[in-house]
């Protein structure tokens, strides 16, 4: 056939041009400016590659674009492929898949935002801390007297959050009062009413009030006054020297109690710790430890329904009698998707792997939608941080440059592969 | 041939998604009962899984129907009691504010070129690649592979530059650079589906003395339509969706994922701009998404070797 060269040209210019214009040259350009300093004037050689590995933020990224290239094409193959799998057993396939394929529609951006609030660390507000917060109020649930302190510096805080007074009982007893400061009249439990100073009782009883040390206008810290309130329901225990537990009681709707049969001696009136448990915080999914994770979950999220369509693509096109007869040869259906459907799904399994990694590598949307200000630092990755570097501030065009480089340089194998894996395919054409 | 098929020509493995085939195993009936249990299990496993995979959507859907205030006290799930809390005031707000109204405009005053320009010279180009003889045309296919994952990233401070020199900025040059990354892609797939075209037919009409502007029209593009949807969907989704090329060539005229980002900073007192915002944003490309379902999974399957 006659080559028609200039044909072929009309046809090409158009998008020659742009590409030529807007890629090729400027690719170029960016490993020219990248020799350069900040305002492309000044050529500096090597150095702002060495400056790349040098500044924290960078560093940061660098490390986090690791993680997310180590990590996150390894997690969305495999639970792709599992929902794949899954999924192809079920009549409703087709729904579920496009379920799962939804977030993949919207903007990236928006998925950030959207698992922002999933994220809230407040269980009261965020949903998976909501859901961890069942079993956590089970096994340790917020005490009553959350938030409060002693009133008087004679009450001590212990490590394990206990509150004590010293008592020592003599011939006819002994008095104690638990002052408590930081507790709101809504705190209070039902039915709390105005404190009685406890008198003292006799030989061997220990009289005392836990009461809420505080009142409108004036007053006097440790000492029960006129409109403060008991605290009723707390569980008072006394501890001897030793640590012994001798008695514990509940105090009654005015904050008094009272033990008996306490022999003279030195001991402690307590409040237990639980009494003052806060209630559980939260995990901080969005803090500068779990960020990067916690975006990778997100990711997950966004990219599933991606790998789980090109794999089950791939699934409904693996020839069914090679499964069948593994299934006749009494193989189980964990042997037939180890030894028969993962080896045949290979080929797609590595385009799904490689444009995941691609993806991990100019992951940008995200973590711009997911990070609160003051951790974007924290979840920075590489392509975030070469437009942090070349757009905003000053901006510095020769670091932006490497950075950018240093970007393509991690893409490199997966070029020269697709390259590569592209020949092999027209020559079997 | 559709474009499921054509998409997965490009991506040299997969086939069309349509071709699944019920499995039915022929089974013995100890193996059966049990088959029937873990079938269970399976159905039960991914009901879950669908669930866990709507809620973030569906959360951030109640949240930008509360009130702002609401957003600060409790979790979204409060509505199940307090059903009271549902406003559509925060939607009813948004559609007033200029901002965002503009914002959905250049949204799609972007895309549509954006996703025109490439589409269209991605054919051209795509049919000189598959059907014209030239020197050097296996060596210039194999550049546009190479260039299907350059990252953006390495184009945008020259690109930038560029454009400042010359002159041209805001909208006009995102739909420049849209086109220039979303070429390598269109160009692979179109060549691609072309290549399956049987040559006999071109043959003829050149016989019959059709030059190849004729064939390229009369031919070439009625004949590419699905490949061309599949690869308009996706270049769409893609083009409305952008955040990068936005923020580093939009200047004052601030698409929609603009409008987002920059709202951000004051997260949860933004809250009823944003979450709202999201959905607003999210209207179009779902409505493509569901409607376009095959051609959009198409060019998605085609654009794993992206």
């Amino acid at each position: 056939m006659k080559r028609r060269g200039w044909v072929a040209l009309v046809f090409l210019a158009p998008a020659l041009l742009v590409l030529g214009a807007l890629v090729v040259w400027p690719a170029l350009k960016t490993g020219y400016d990248s020799l350069f300093d900040r305002f492309g004037q000044e050529f500096v050689g090597l150095d702002n590659y060495q400056e790349m590995f040098r500044f924290d933020r960078m560093r940061t990224a660098i490390f986090n674009s690791f993680i997310w290239v180590v990590a996150f094409p390894l997690v969305v193959t495999t639970v792709g492929l599992a929902l794949a799998v899954l999924s192809d057993k079920v009549s409703w396939k087709r729904a579920f898949r496009l379920i799962i394929f939804i977030p993949a529609a919207i903007a990236i951006l928006s998925s950030g935002i959207i698992w922002r609030v999933m994220y809230e660390a407040d269980p009261g507000r965020g949903v998976l801390n909501a859901l961890a917060n069942i079993p956590i109020s089970i096994v340790r649930p917020a005490g009553d007297l959350a938030g409060a302190g002693p009133s008087t510096d004679t009450l001590v805080v212990a490590d394990d959050g206990s509150l004590a007074a010293s008592v020592d009982v003599g011939s006819d007893g002994a008095v104690v009062q638990l002052g408590l400061l930081r507790l709101t009249e809504a705190e209070l439990p039902e039915g709390a009413t105005e404190a009685v100073a406890p008198t003292i009782g006799g030989s061997g009883t220990v009289v005392g009030v836990v009461w809420r040390d505080t009142r409108p206008g004036d007053n006097e810290k440790g000492v029960v006054e006129p409109d403060e309130l008991g605290v009723p329901g707390v569980s008072v225990v006394l501890v001897d020297g030793s640590g012994n537990q001798v008695a514990e009681t509940i105090t009654d709707s005015d904050g008094t109690f009272a033990l008996e049969g306490i022999p003279s001696g030195s001991y402690q009136a307590a409040i237990a710790g639980s009494e003052f448990r806060e209630p559980w915080g939260g995990i901080i999914w969005l803090g500068k430890d779990l960020i990067t994770y916690s975006a990778m979950f997100a990711g997950l999220w966004v990219w599933g329904g991606f790998a789980l369509l090109i794999i089950a693509a791939g699934l409904a096109s693996l020839p069914r009698d090679t499964l069948e007869a593994a299934r006749v040869d009494g193989a189980n259906e964990w042997q037939v998707f180890r030894h028969v459907t993962v080896p045949q799904l290979s080929p797609v399994l590595i385009v799904v792997f490689i444009a995941l990694t691609i993806n991990a590598l100019k992951m940008f949307d995200l973590i711009v939608g997911i990070a609160p200000g003051s951790v974007q630092d924290d979840a920075n990755v590489i392509a975030l941080e070469m437009w942090r570097t070349a757009f905003t501030g000053i901006g510095n065009r020769g670091l932006g440059s490497a950075i950018a480089v240093f970007l393509f340089i991690l893409i490199l194998p997966i070029l020269l592969f697709n390259i590569r894996r592209f020949t092999i395919s027209e020559q079997e054409r | 041939m559709t474009a499921e098929e054509s998409a997965a020509l490009s991506s040299t493995v997969v086939p069309p998604p349509e071709a699944e085939t019920p499995v039915s195993p022929p089974q013995g009936i100890t193996r059966g009962i049990g088959s029937r249990l873990s079938r269970g299990a399976v159905h039960i496993t991914l009901i879950i899984i669908a669930i866990f995979w709507l809620i973030p959507g569906f959360g951030l859907l109640i949240t930008s129907l509360r009130p702002l205030e609401a957003f600060g006290q409790s979790g979204w799930w409060n509505v199940f009691t307090e059903p009271s809390e549902l406003t559509v005031s925060n939607y009813a707000n948004l559609l007033g504010d200029a901002d965002l109204i503009g914002s959905m405009f250049t949204t799609l005053l972007i895309a549509i070129p954006s996703t025109v320009l490439p589409v269209l010279f991605a054919a051209a180009a795509g049919y000189a690649l598959a059907w014209i003889p030239f020197r050097g045309r296996d060596a210039l296919f194999l550049v546009v592979v190479a260039l299907l994952v350059v990252p953006l990233q390495m184009a945008l401070i020259p690109a930038f530059s560029v454009f400042r020199t010359v002159g041209l900025s805001g909208i006009p040059s995102i739909w420049l650079f849209h086109t220039a990354f979303g070429l390598p892609f269109a160009i692979f797939l179109m060549r691609n589906y072309y290549v399956t075209i049987p040559g006999s037919l071109i043959e003829a009409a050149r016989i019959d003395g059709a030059n190849e502007g004729t064939i390229f029209f009369r031919i070439m593009l009625p004949l590419g339509f699905p490949a061309i949807a599949a690869l308009l969907i996706f270049q769409f989704t893609w083009t409305f969706n952008d955040l990068l090329v936005a923020l580093v060539f939009a200047g004052s005229e601030q698409p929609i994922t603009l409008f987002l980002r920059n709202r951000l900073g004051e997260f949860s007192t933004g809250i009823d701009v944003i979450a709202p915002g999201v959905f607003i944003a999210a209207v179009i490309p779902l409505a493509i998404f569901f409607i376009f379902q095959k051609h959009f999974e198409a060019g998605l399957l085609g654009g794993s070797a992206k």
